[in-house]
């Protein structure tokens, strides 16, 4: 039988004494389709080689047949989890080539939906590493707060998930009524619920003996692998690109980049933990910004797309005045609704790579234009894809319970994984 | 970012645009060029590697390379390769970027560009026995075979069911 190289002894030979056991691709506490073949010694891990793939969608080539503005409906499905964060790169990204200053408004609704998608990110995060490791209640908590947070944004964009809400050059529609007093509710209950998540288990023998000194990845070592977000953080390095690189005006808010030092799956545990707690605290400054009105689409008929979206009894969709208007009124708003719609924006000759941080780490965008309406070229830089790298690392050494402590400690998204 | 002087001295070919800095180099000057970089401006972090393919074009496919500082604000640096369509060949920068190794194997899975001295040089998003590499843009977005275990799906357009 033939058995991969990696899994080989120095000698060529195989170690007549080990088991080679494939978990996953179809395992509940893998994250998804993740699959990592692994050597056992018994119970403890000699070698792990993870194999990705199985979830590959060619969100990439697919951008590459569209228009620059249906990009944003592909890339926000790469993260599921995150998909605001993966708009706005995309959108930073194709702005930066189009030389577009996006309005004051409209970038605190950006950081505003971000923050709170940090929040259900680490929410799904804690939810699902807790019942991996029995603890079932935490799933329930974390899955219940982050049903809130899922209501609203399905207030604000009519989806719970792949909004499609930050578009080049703004975002689809202001905040709808009712809109403001829902955040403010959460914002109120919050973070008494995070306090009682750290009363569940922060003190928790079970939960300490699973998560402290597994899965650590040194400073060192991360930097090398390329490590980014909590991970890097939990293991003292502040790396923060809402603080080193800020973009949509996060220099102008209050918060701190959280870092611990046991480098451990129990540090990103509370690293994680109180990024929610600095995530409250911005979108709470968003909410006082958003007082001020204005426009949330920059003001250029050339790129903004024309159709406008209202609320109806059936939720979000077509705004009806507006379709009387180019349906009955003006023949020249709908030729101009149609040019955009279908044919799009020309978005000069240019490379760029834009990043925001999102709850995994640096999520890149590397795009290229050669000046035409759909892109040449989008790749996407997914921290879950970099930091599962650090995989092998991690585990190998340490017990085959320890891996799913680990794993669920890098929190990887396969759907950004495999794009 | 503005040009560092010292990186304006040092290479023939820089260019600033949107606040980005690219260089532009050969491949026997790139494993040099990325060392030089880390070890004199401050470049330790690989974020990214990645390609782009222009068919027709001599080079056919350039490889970008983003590096950052990481600790404090931070100053970004692309690094270029181009490389013709008769020898995809690049040397492997797993040696001091290991972050490289899943990147670059992305590369050749998708582009088929193939950096020597990669420890584990196999397809990492596709299956092993797949034929071709679909970010080529020789290589058409649906309505191609299924080109796997011999399995033959007909095109859309011609299709009945």
């Amino acid at each position: 039988m033939e058995t991969d190289p990696v899994l080989r002894d120095q000698t060529g030979e195989i170690r007549q004494e080990t088991m080679i056991i494939n978990m996953g691709p179809q395992h509940p506490s893998t994250h998804g389709v993740l699959r990592l073949l692994l050597e056992l010694d018994g119970e403890t891990i000699v070698g792990c080689k993870p194999i990705i793939g199985y979830l590959h969608t060619g969100i990439e080539k697919t951008t590459e047949y569209r228009t620059w503005q249906q990009g944003v409906t592909f890339v926000t499905r790469a993260d599921y989890l995150s998909p605001f964060h993966n708009e706005l790169a995309y959108c930073m990204a194709v702005e930066r080539l189009l030389g577009v200053e996006v309005p004051v408004r409209a970038q605190a609704l950006r950081v505003m939906l971000g923050e709170l998608n940090r929040i259900s990110s680490h929410l799904v995060w804690l939810a699902t590493s807790g019942l991996e490791l029995g603890a079932v209640s935490i799933m329930l908590y974390g899955m219940r707060e982050r049903e809130i947070i899922m209501d609203i944004f399905e207030a604000v964009t009519g989806l719970r998930m792949n909004h499609a809400y930050i578009r080049i050059g703004g975002v689809v529609m202001d905040l709808p009524d009712g809109g403001e007093a829902k955040i403010r509710e959460f914002l109120a209950v919050m973070p008494k619920r995070i306090g009682e998540y750290e009363t569940i288990l922060s003190k928790n023998p079970i939960w300490l003996e699973r998560n402290k000194g597994v899965g650590v990845l040194t400073e060192a070592d991360a930097l090398r692998l390329g490590v980014t977000g909590p991970m890097l953080r939990a293991a003292g390095n502040p790396a923060d690109l809402r603080k080193d690189a800020p973009y949509s005006g996060y220099e102008t808010y209050e918060f701190d980049a959280i870092t611990r030092t046991e480098s451990d799956a129990f540090a990103r545990f509370e690293v994680r933990l109180d990024e929610m707690r600095e995530s409250l605290k911005i979108v709470a400054q968003c909410l006082e910004r958003l007082r001020e009105p204005g426009p949330v689409m920059v003001d250029d008929p050339k790129i903004a797309l024309p159709g406008r979206l209202s609320v109806g009894p059936d939720g979000i969709g077509n705004d009806p005045e507006y379709l009387r208007h180019i349906m009955e009124e003006s023949m020249e708003a709908l030729i101009h609704h149609f040019k955009l719609a279908t044919q799009g924006v020309a978005v000069p000759a240019g490379e760029v790579y834009s990043a925001v941080e999102s709850p995994r780490g640096e999520l890149g965008f590397y795009v290229v234009s050669n000046g035409e309406h759909r892109p040449y070229r989008v790749k996407i830089r997914d921290p879950s894809f970099v930091n599962l790298q650090a995989t092998p690392i991690m585990v190998e050494g340490f017990l085959v319970a320890d891996a799913i402590a680990s794993i669920a400690s890098i929190d990887p998204v396969m759907g950004g994984v495999d794009r | 970012m503005s040009v560092p002087p010292e990186v304006a001295v040092r290479f023939a070919d820089v260019v600033e645009a949107r606040g980005e800095v690219t260089v532009t180099v050969s491949r026997d000057e790139l494993l040099e060029t990325l060392a030089w970089l880390r070890e004199n401006q401050g470049f330790t972090f690989l974020s990214c590697v990645t390609a782009t393919d222009w068919p027709g074009n001599d080079p056919r496919f350039w490889i970008a390379y983003e590096l950052r500082t990481i600790g404090g604000p931070v100053r970004r640096i692309r690094v270029k390769v181009g490389l013709s369509e008769a020898d995809p060949h690049i040397p492997s920068i797993t040696g001091p970027f290991p972050t490289a190794n899943w990147l670059e194997r992305e590369v050749f899975d998708l582009y088929g560009v193939v950096f020597d001295g990669h420890p584990d040089l196999v397809r990492i998003l596709l299956p092993d026995d797949w034929e071709g590499h679909p970010l080529r843009k020789d290589e058409e977005l649906g309505g191609v075979n299924t080109r796997y275990h011999g399995a033959f799906i007909p095109p859309v357009d011609t299709r009945t069911t």
